[in-house]
């Protein structure tokens, strides 16, 4: 069976590659383009560790077969911040200490920039009902909403 | 004031008693004594348990010298996770 | 040594040097890693949960063309060792999952095809999936050997339950006669899964010369390489293990799973092989936590003083006899109470269930989830104030443990007080919503680190130390020198080389990373002040006793000079060769860590929902060096411990087959779950240590089960005595009552 050949803008970059029908986002993000930061979590969409924008949405990756992005716009967590400076977001997860072994934290850092271009005041309810789908094993999340809640301040006071 | 060695409710039933003496003045010592004293305790058993020694609980103690007078428990070596 | 003391450098919430590759995505985690010509590996499991093998006929999968390699048991070169059939299963198919063959082809999807070919003849036996079971009379049998260690007189027959121990304290009956109140009651607790996001996975190599690497994230790649070189007769030299960054571990990743069929496999096909576990074989297949039955039994008098405790444990192990946690369990679970008479009864049962593998504090959760709900009902009973019944009881230093030690100082009466007077205790609780108080106790562990301090000609440093990073460790090694050599934090860069590049450190766990390994890292930063005096007293031609080192310059005391690190390093070469720290160690001295959780839950009586509104986590540090990373604990700790007594257990069918080795129905807790989890940290410091410092990792995993536990069952007016507390269990009781 011939692969196809999918076009498409990964963080602002047209890249092309090669898939089969079979061949989720997630594998291809990992395994064709060499943006491993995307991680496997659990395959069914039920961790967000493969957390990504498509199109401007927030999806998990595990549930994009990779022939729906060709012609479409990629965001992983390879993109956010700039090559000499941190996001506001990763920079207060730094911080807070809003991680310990770090699996969950490209998922949250794409989910929380997500949540605040869609809602930039969110109440801490709203803040842990947008990142219900990130599921995190090691901080119990305190951390995790603190730093949410610390970047959205700043983020705000920025604009 | 010799060196007592405490045993638990698990080495009661190979050692009969609770407590006994040794003259031992280290670890490898004191096994000696006591597995020469108990016919019924088996050395590779001892040698798998951590040690206390005045409650400082020791897991590797080969090395260990042991004062006179001190308080010796064997206990299950922890690992965690 | 460590009466409170003002510290320069540790006690910061620095910026841990990790972290800003772990934000960008940068790090590199066990599926990470991709090598020239690699194929990919698939391991076919058993679909039953006990089945003897009659055959395995590989052929027809061998015969695929992208096909590069099968192995079976008969592959693995060490057949004598123990572990070798939880690699791959010999004669029995003991669990659900149980890894029976692996593939190697050229993609994932034709190894998967490949499974599929792999025929497998089983004659399916009667599964055993719970203690009842495991101890009926007619019980089928796992194991067709296995006689009961322990017991006053040797069984002459087999079973299902591999030991029995004993511990006893004084005299209990003497003290239950002693005793106004006694109560006794049985709890239970499922078997659960540590739960981490990364699965596991591993990248290997085997070459022609006999040289072989292993990409894997583990909580001990000492540990990969011993167990890995043994069933593979392997020399350590030529094997070589990179831990990767680990994607949470709890003791789940202290246990080798696939690296030595990913190198048998590696040396069959000639390629680098990498396998990756889906999640539904991480929860079929790798390490949960035992289910337990525990009875206990408490007597107390009138006036608060408890005369007696008692307990009789239940522990599954899983397929293999003596993986239970029994050890641990009987030994933690009256620790907290300064009781004369106490005695426990265990009991190691194997099931058709995945082996038990360490979580967090092995078997004191369950334990002290028993003895900790009777504590709180034993004070309703008695009409005294939880936290006050506990003070009154509390064990402190010389009190003499089950075990046999007395305890050194500590910091139990210390948590319960700082309970006590907390925003939370203070508060008012509402309709439908009930508050639960709980002791935890966790001895931590020392043992094996080995570090390097490397300084550089600059002035600068490097440290190496072979403790895999689960939670921000990186971070306290580094100030822990700069304490120590009195120079900034940001001198010295902390990394975790391969097994190749540094000697042998213990396995991370037991809570004795920061306290081993940073033991080891002063000593090592001691070394280079030594050796920092005696360059700069070449120098100035006096003894190195006329030389002191003080902020990070050394001084002659004798005359004039001063000399700053990188002064002295440039100068390395002229006065002897380059300057390196060495601290290969075996600690000894861990102190235990003492905690005191308080959980506020609402219940929603028509859905036997629970909430938990308000949570406070206590819990004695020893000395914090870094903050965020040790609050981080007791809230990852609290979080686990909750979603255990709330929502985690492995649901199994009548056939003994997992039915939700998902994350979608393992319910662990999620963000829209929890409070933010007050951390307050208690420091008694730990004398045996440099800076005081207690292990903390493992605690507070141990309360919020008997906190949550007594919440609901206050909330709802009903004692409950079964986790999970989930929805349909508390709404089953709500209208049953």
């Amino acid at each position: 069976m011939t692969k196809s050949h999918i076009t498409a803008t990964i963080n602002g970059d047209v890249r092309e590659f090669l898939c089969e029908p079979s061949d989720t986002l997630l594998q291809s993000l990992r395994d064709e383009l060499g943006l491993t930061g995307t991680k496997e979590g659990c395959g069914s969409g039920d961790c967000g560790a493969c957390s990504v924008t498509l199109n401007g949405r927030l999806v998990c990756s595990c549930l994009v077969l990779a022939v729906e992005v060709d012609g479409a716009e990629v965001g992983t967590v390879e993109g956010i911040g700039e090559p000499d400076k941190l996001h506001v977001i990763q920079q207060k997860f730094l911080e807070h200490a809003a991680l310990q072994c770090g699996i969950c934290t490209p998922g949250l850092i794409v989910s929380t920039k997500a949540l605040l271009e869609e809602n930039p005041a969110p109440t801490e309810e709203e803040a842990r009902y947008y990142l219900a789908g990130n599921l995190c094993r090691c901080t119990g999340y305190d951390k995790i909403i603190k730093a949410v809640m610390d970047a959205a301040e700043t983020m705000r006071g920025a604009a | 004031m010799a060196t007592k060695v405490n045993f638990s409710s698990e080495l009661q039933k190979f050692t009969g008693e609770v407590q006994t003496q040794v003259q031992a003045t280290n670890y490898r010592g004191v096994v000696a004594e006591i597995v020469a004293k108990y016919p019924g305790l088996a050395e590779d058993e001892i040698l798998k348990m951590a040690v206390a020694i005045d409650g400082e609980i020791i897991h590797e103690p080969f090395l260990e010298q042991i004062q006179e007078g001190s308080e010796v428990h064997f206990l299950y070596r922890i690992s965690g996770g | 040594m460590s009466e409170a003391q003002d510290y320069k450098y540790i006690g910061q919430r620095t910026i841990r040097p990790d972290g800003y590759d772990k934000v960008t995505g940068r790090a590199n985690y066990a599926a990470d890693l991709a090598l020239p010509g690699m194929i990919w590996a698939k391991v076919l499991r058993s679909p039953h949960a006990h089945a003897r093998i009659r055959s395995i006929d590989t052929s027809k999968a061998e015969a695929l063309p992208d096909v590069m390699a099968v192995a079976t048991h008969v592959d693995i070169p060490n057949q004598a060792n123990p572990g070798a059939i939880n690699i791959l299963a010999k004669d029995k198919a003991l669990y659900h999952g149980h890894a029976i063959a692996g593939v190697a082809a050229k993609t994932e999807a034709a190894a998967e095809a490949a499974l599929a070919l792999i025929e497998v003849d089983y004659e399916v036996l009667p599964p055993i999936m719970s203690i009842e079971d495991a101890m009926a009379d007619s019980a089928a049998l796992i194991h067709e050997d296995l006689i009961t260690k322990g017991m006053a007189e040797q069984p002459t027959s087999p079973s299902n339950v591999s030991s029995r121990m004993e511990m006893n304290k004084g005299d209990v009956a003497a003290g239950f006669a002693e005793a106004d109140v006694i109560l006794e009651r049985e709890f239970r607790t499922p078997t659960v899964h540590q739960g981490y996001i990364e699965p596991h996975a591993c990248t290997v190599r085997f070459d022609e010369d006999g040289q072989s690497m292993i990409w894997c994230s583990t909580q001990g790649h000492f540990g990969v390489r011993a167990t890995t070189a043994a069933l593979l007769n392997l020399e350590h030299s030529k094997l070589k293990v990179i831990a990767s960054e680990i994607g949470g571990g709890f003791g789940g990743k202290t246990v080798v799973y696939l690296e030595p069929l990913a190198l048998i496999l590696s040396k069959k096909s000639g390629r680098p092989v990498k396998i990756q576990m889906d999640r539904d074989e991480v929860f079929k297949a790798s390490g949960p936590g035992s289910a337990t039955r525990n009875k206990v039994k408490i007597g107390a008098k009138k006036d608060g003083t408890i005369t007696a405790m008692e307990a009789h444990l239940y522990y599954e192990s899983g397929a293999f006899p003596g993986a239970a946690p029994l050890g641990p369990g009987c030994m933690t679970i009256f620790t907290p109470y300064d009781v004369p008479n106490q005695y426990v009864e265990g009991f190691d049962v194997v099931v058709n269930k995945a082996k038990v593998a360490a979580y967090r504090a092995p078997g004191a959760p369950q334990s002290e989830y028993a003895c900790e709900m009777l504590i709180n009902e034993l004070a309703d009973e008695l009409g005294i104030d939880p936290i006050d019944f506990r003070l009154q009881n509390a064990a402190k230093e010389d009190t003499q443990t089950l075990y046999g030690p007395k305890l050194k100082a500590v910091g139990l009466v210390e948590c319960l007080e700082a309970a006590k007077n907390s925003a939370q205790y203070k508060s008012a609780l509402e309709k439908n919503q009930g508050r639960g108080v709980s002791s935890g106790f966790w001895f931590n562990i020392g043992g094996v680190s080995s570090v390097i301090i490397n300084m550089n000609e600059d002035g600068t440093g490097t440290i190496l130390e072979g403790s895999p990073d689960i939670g921000g460790s990186r971070a306290s090694m580094q100030m822990m020198a700069a304490e120590e050599l009195q120079m900034p934090t940001d001198t010295f860069s902390a990394i975790i080389p391969d097994t190749a590049h540094i000697a042998h450190s213990d396995t991370t766990g037991g809570s004795r990373t920061t306290f081993a390994t940073g033991m080891a890292v002063v000593e090592a930063a001691a070394d280079i002040v030594t050796q920092f005096k005696e360059r700069a007293a070449a120098v100035w031609n006096v003894t190195p006793e006329q030389v002191e080192w003080k902020d990070g310059v050394a001084i002659n005391i004798s005359g004039d000079g001063k000399m700053t690190a990188a002064e002295i390093c440039a100068a390395a070469g002229r006065t002897g060769g380059q300057i390196t720290g060495l601290g290969n160690i075996n600690a000894r001295g861990a102190g235990p860590s003492f905690a005191v959780h308080i959980a506020d839950i609402e219940v929603d009586t028509d859905t036997g929902k629970s909430d938990v509104i308000r949570y406070t986590a206590i819990q004695d540090a020893g000395k914090a060096i870094h903050p965020g990373y040790v609050e981080g604990q007791y809230q990852g700790g609290a979080a686990q411990g909750i979603g255990w007594a709330l929502n985690e257990e492995y649901i199994f069918n009548k056939d003994g087959l997992l039915e939700n080795p998902g994350f979608l129905d393992y319910r662990i807790p999620l963000a829209s779950d929890l409070p933010m989890i007050e951390a307050i940290i208690v420091e008694v410091p730990n004398s045996f240590h440099p800076f005081g410092v207690r292990g903390v990792g493992e605690t507070g995993i141990i309360p919020p089960l008997a906190a949550c536990g007594t919440a609901v069952s206050k909330a709802i007016g009903i004692r409950m005595s079964e986790l999970p507390l989930s929805p349909p269990r508390v709404l089953k009781a709500i209208l049953e009552a």
